[in-house]
This record gives C-alpha cells, structure tokens and sequence, in this order.
C-alpha cells in the first residue's frame, strides 16, 4: 500500500502534521517522477484546503493516480485541445472574484459568489474511479460535497425534471478562439441523477484547493458516466423541464448521447469502450510501455448503485 | 518523359561549381538522416526521462503517427521540388525521405499492436473491421509496403516504367494517411485539415504536371 493511500484514508480527526508532510513529500516525489515541467508550476501553486476533510465510506480501494498525473493530463477544451495545454494555459482562467447564476424551475433562484455557494457545506474526500471515453482512467480522491445537498438549496419545483450546467466562457482563454466544440460548454443531468447520493460538486483534490486546469473553483464528478459529463468551472446551473443540449452531444449526436454511463457493451465509433488504461503507473522508462489495459466496467463498477435510475430503460438506445 | 536517370545526366552542373557541389553532395544525405531521425531519438530520450507525460503510449503512437505523416507528404514534395529548382537533389533524397516515412509508419503501427492493443489479434481485427479511421490506417500502411520494398535502385530497374506507375499509388497512401488522421480527430479539430490542404496542393501541383505532359504528348501524335 502506498503511503498515499494510507493517508487518504485516515479520517480528518488523524490528520496530523505527519500526513500533512507525507502529503507534502509525496507532491515532491510525484513532481519528481513527472518530470513534467508544467506541474513543478502547478505544485508551486498547490494550496491546501482550509476546511477540514472527512473521509467517505464508499472510497475505491484501486490504486490512487499520482496528482501530478491527474493535474497535468487534462481535457479542459476552453484551454486547448492538447491534454498538456490547460495545465500551461492554467493561469488564464481567473477564478477570483467567481459567481453562480441559479435559475430555472426553482423556488430559489439568484446569483451567488462561490463563497455563499459553498459556505453551508462540510467537505468530504471520496476516492472515485474517473473513466474517459478516450478510454483511459484515474482514480482520484476528491474534496467536495454531494451534488443534491447543494441543489436542495435552490428549492427545484416540480417541473424540474432536468439540471443543466455550464462552464465559463472568457476570451482570454485561449482554445475558445477554436471553433472545436459550441461554446460555452454545457453539460446536464435527470435530476434523479443529479440527486444522487454518488454525484458529486468537487472543490478540491488529493486535500488541494482544485487546480484551475481540472475546473477550479468548482466542478462536477458523476463517477459512473464518461468524464465529459463531469463539467468543469461552472458558472451557471439551470432547472429546465425540458432535456437540456449538451456540449459533445451537439458535436457528434451519434457518438455521444445524453445519459453517456460508462458502458463495456457500447462501442464508441473510434474507441472500444471494452478495455481501459490505467493512469497509475510508471510515466517513465521501458516500464512505461508496458501498462496493462484493464476490462471496463458497467457503469464505471457503480452499477450496483445506480441501478435503480435506469430500471426500465433501454442503454444500448438512451447511451 | 524523363526518368530519374536521365536527370541525372542532364543536371551536371558548370565546372567552377562542381567542387563546393561535390561537398554538397556529400554532406545532403547525411544531413537529411540525421534530421528525420531526430523525432525517433527525441522519442527514445523522452521516455527514459519521464518527458511523455501521463499517458505515454498514447504520446508515442500520437508523436509517430504524427511524423509518419509529415515525412510522407515531405517525402512528395520532392519531385515538385526538382521541377521548381531543376536540380537533382531532391530526387537523390526521395528514396529516403519516403523510407523514413514508412520507418515511422512501421514503429506507429507496432506501438499500436503491441504496446496499445498488446496483440489482442480479436480486438485489433475488431478496430480494422469497426472503426473506419483504422481500416484508413490500415489501408495507407498497405499500399506502403509494396512501395517500401520495391524501393531499391535494383527494383526500379527492373520495373522501368512501370515503377513510376506503381509508386503514384504513394498519393494514395497519403490520402489515406490524412483521412485516417481528420476521422480520429475529436471535435473539429484545425491540424488534420492543415494536412489535407498541403496534400492538395501538392496534388494539384502534379496534377499541373500531368496535364503538361499529356498536352504534350497530344501535341506530338
Ligand atoms: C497501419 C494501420 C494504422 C493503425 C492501426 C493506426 C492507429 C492509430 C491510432 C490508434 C491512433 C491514435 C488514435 C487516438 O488517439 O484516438 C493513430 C493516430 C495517428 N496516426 Fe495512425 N495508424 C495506422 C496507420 C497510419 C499511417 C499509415 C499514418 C500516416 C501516414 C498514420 C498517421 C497517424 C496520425 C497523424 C495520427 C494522429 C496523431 C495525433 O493525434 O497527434 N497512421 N493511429
């Protein structure tokens, strides 16, 4: 066991000066291992959390991925299309002063800095396995809380059937002068699926403030569905009655639906979605070439949990 | 219509010119190695000093596709050169220039089965059967073989006329390199298409060509 995971499954009460120094030790070794440059600037940039942390019970045991891997391997498009660039282009993105526009179907819309958004709740580490449809994975501790606490908030009344996001457009941020995707980049959920209890609002990551490239201040986790869904840096969520568009949906209808749940038995038109890689370990000599592919599981192996959404539902036509 | 071994007579530059030329010469093919392989070390350093980033199978089946296709299309650029420069070199040049490109072909398509695929033989024919990007792929890495190896001077001798014939199938090989690369693109991405437009133009240059000499030979009758 690496001593990553130990400390990332200690609960808050233990978090002492010694975890704290691991952690510190281990972002060391990480940059180290890297040696990628653009991280020695992120690490450089990495901000411990305020809040205290508690553990979730749930957490996946697979083995965690580096966080210098999961800061410097990003799609983060408003960036640039290269899985390098939005950790280059990270400091583009400001991320102070931030406000959330709520609006919709919801007896208590309004626009909130990111303070007041975050403000009521208590934060949470959850270790999630994370699936792109590229067919490559993390698993990463994040720090944040569930999504449902935070839109009970907003009081949805009953037309709200669906929850839409949408992610920051500014014209400093340099893949946005690309025509590569619709911008702004929208994302949405059945509000079933957006309340519950495994989705998830992520502030932070491996006991960091989240770095701007993985969608700081605030982004969501639906471990179940392809990363895509998990839409980053979000300045406006909508209650909506109707389906709401989303960002790669529009791109290619064909190749990327709605619901986009991690699914072995739907192939992509350019990736099996049968097998995945790993992101864990050695980035570095002959070693490197050798990563095993792993098989995929249903629902990112969280069918168990949210069976229930999808009980009469046809997954091969609704993918 | 002449032949890489007529120009080799007609080109033979003035005298005064011939010494620093003979130097030249000497040094162009050296040179050109060193540069197309360059990618390939670049390649090898990087990954024993972690320099591949997070994902490093897909950085070397990226970084050798990549090159494979640029040397391919600077591989066609020779002839076009030779008829805008008239000057032999980059005949001399093409032989290798095209091996190089199926040198980075060949390491694209092992780190594929290899590394990517770890020779899943049933899911390596699934990808060629399903995935229209990879039966372009594929098709491209076909039509290069042959190519490959009838590249010798040996070859072209014994094939005469019907050389040239065969190895205009390396417009092909490029198309389908470049329609490999725009149907693996994810959203609408500009650097495949960069690609399609320096192929076109270099097509529509032979195509001039073409059209040049058939005229002329029409002329002739
Ligand atoms: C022999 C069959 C081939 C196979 C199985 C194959 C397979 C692949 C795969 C799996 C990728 C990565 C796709 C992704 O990341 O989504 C790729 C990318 C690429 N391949 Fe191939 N390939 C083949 C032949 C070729 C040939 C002949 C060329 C060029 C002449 C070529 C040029 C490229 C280029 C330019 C890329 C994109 C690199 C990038 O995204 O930066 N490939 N190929």
């Amino acid at each position: 066991m690496k001593d990553w995971m130990r400390t990332a499954r200690i609960k808050s009460s233990e978090i002492t000066d010694e975890s704290v120094f691991r952690r510190r030790r281990q972002i060391i070794q990480g940059t180290m291992a890297a040696g990628v440059t653009g991280f020695i600037g992120s690490a450089a940039h990495a901000k411990a959390l305020s809040q205290p942390v508690t553990q979730w019970e749930g957490n996946a045991t697979d083995e965690l991925t580096s966080e210098a891997t999961a800061t410097t391997y990003n799609n983060f498009y408003e960036l640039g299309t290269d899985k390098g660039d939005p950790v280059k282009y990270a400091d583009k993105l400001v991320t102070d002063p931030w406000s959330v526009v709520v609006d919709g179907e919801c007896n208590a819309p309004g626009t909130f800095t990111i303070e007041d958004i975050l403000k009521p709740h208590a934060i949470e580490e959850r270790i999630y396995r994370f699936r792109c449809v590229e067919a490559w994975s993390m698993v990463i501790p994040w720090n944040g809380f569930a999504l449902g606490d935070l839109l009970k908030r907003f009081k949805p009344n009953a037309n709200a059937k669906y929850v839409a996001f949408e992610t920051v457009q500014d014209d400093n941020l340099p893949g946005m002068s690309s025509r590569v995707l619709d911008w702004p980049y929208v994302e949405g959920l059945r509000i079933d699926e957006a309340m519950h209890p495994l989705a998830f609002m992520a502030i932070g990551m491996y006991g960091n403030v989240i770095p701007n490239q993985n969608g700081a201040p605030m982004r969501l986790v639906v471990p179940w569905k392809y990363g895509y869904k998990s839409i980053k840096s979000i300045v406006r969520i909508s209650f909506t009655e109707k389906q709401p568009p989303t960002s790669w949906n529009m791109s290619a209808p064909h190749e990327y639906g709605f619901y986009s749940n991690v699914n072995p038995d739907v192939s992509h038109p350019r990736w099996s979605q049968a097998k995945e890689r790993r992101l864990s370990g050695d980035t570095s000599g002959l070693a490197a070439l050798f990563s095993a592919k792993i098989p995929s599981q249903f629902m990112n192996g969280y069918g168990e949990e949210v069976a229930e959404l999808y009980a009469d539902m046809d997954l091969k036509k609704f993918f | 219509m002449t032949t890489y071994f007529d120009q080799k007579t007609i080109q033979s530059g003035p005298a005064s010119t011939q010494s620093s030329g003979v130097v030249m010469r000497a040094m162009l093919k050296p040179v050109v190695f060193v540069l197309l392989s360059l990618p390939f070390a670049w390649l090898i350093y990087a990954l024993f000093n972690g320099q591949l980033g997070a994902n490093p199978i897909e950085a070397i089946t990226h970084h050798t596709g990549e090159w494979a296709l640029r040397i391919l299309l600077l591989s066609l650029c020779m002839t076009p050169l030779r008829m805008m420069f008239r000057k032999p070199w980059p005949i001399r040049l093409r032989r290798m220039v095209g091996l190089f490109a199926f040198f980075y072909v060949v390491t694209h398509l092992l780190t594929y089965m290899i590394l990517d695929q770890q020779l899943d033989v049933s899911a390596i024919l699934l990808d060629v059967l399903e995935r229209p990007y990879i039966l372009a792929g594929t098709v491209s890495f076909l039509i290069l073989v042959p190519l490959a190896l009838t590249s010798t001077k040996g070859m072209m001798r014994r094939l005469g006329k019907r050389w040239q014939s065969l190895h205009k199938l390396v417009y092909i090989a490029a198309i389908a390199g470049v329609v490999h690369y725009i149907w693996l693109a994810k959203g609408d991405q500009i650097e495949p298409l960069v690609y399609l437009f320096v192929l076109f133009v270099l097509m529509l240059f032979r195509l001039k060509g073409f059209v040049a000499q058939w005229n002329k030979r029409r002329q002739a009758v």
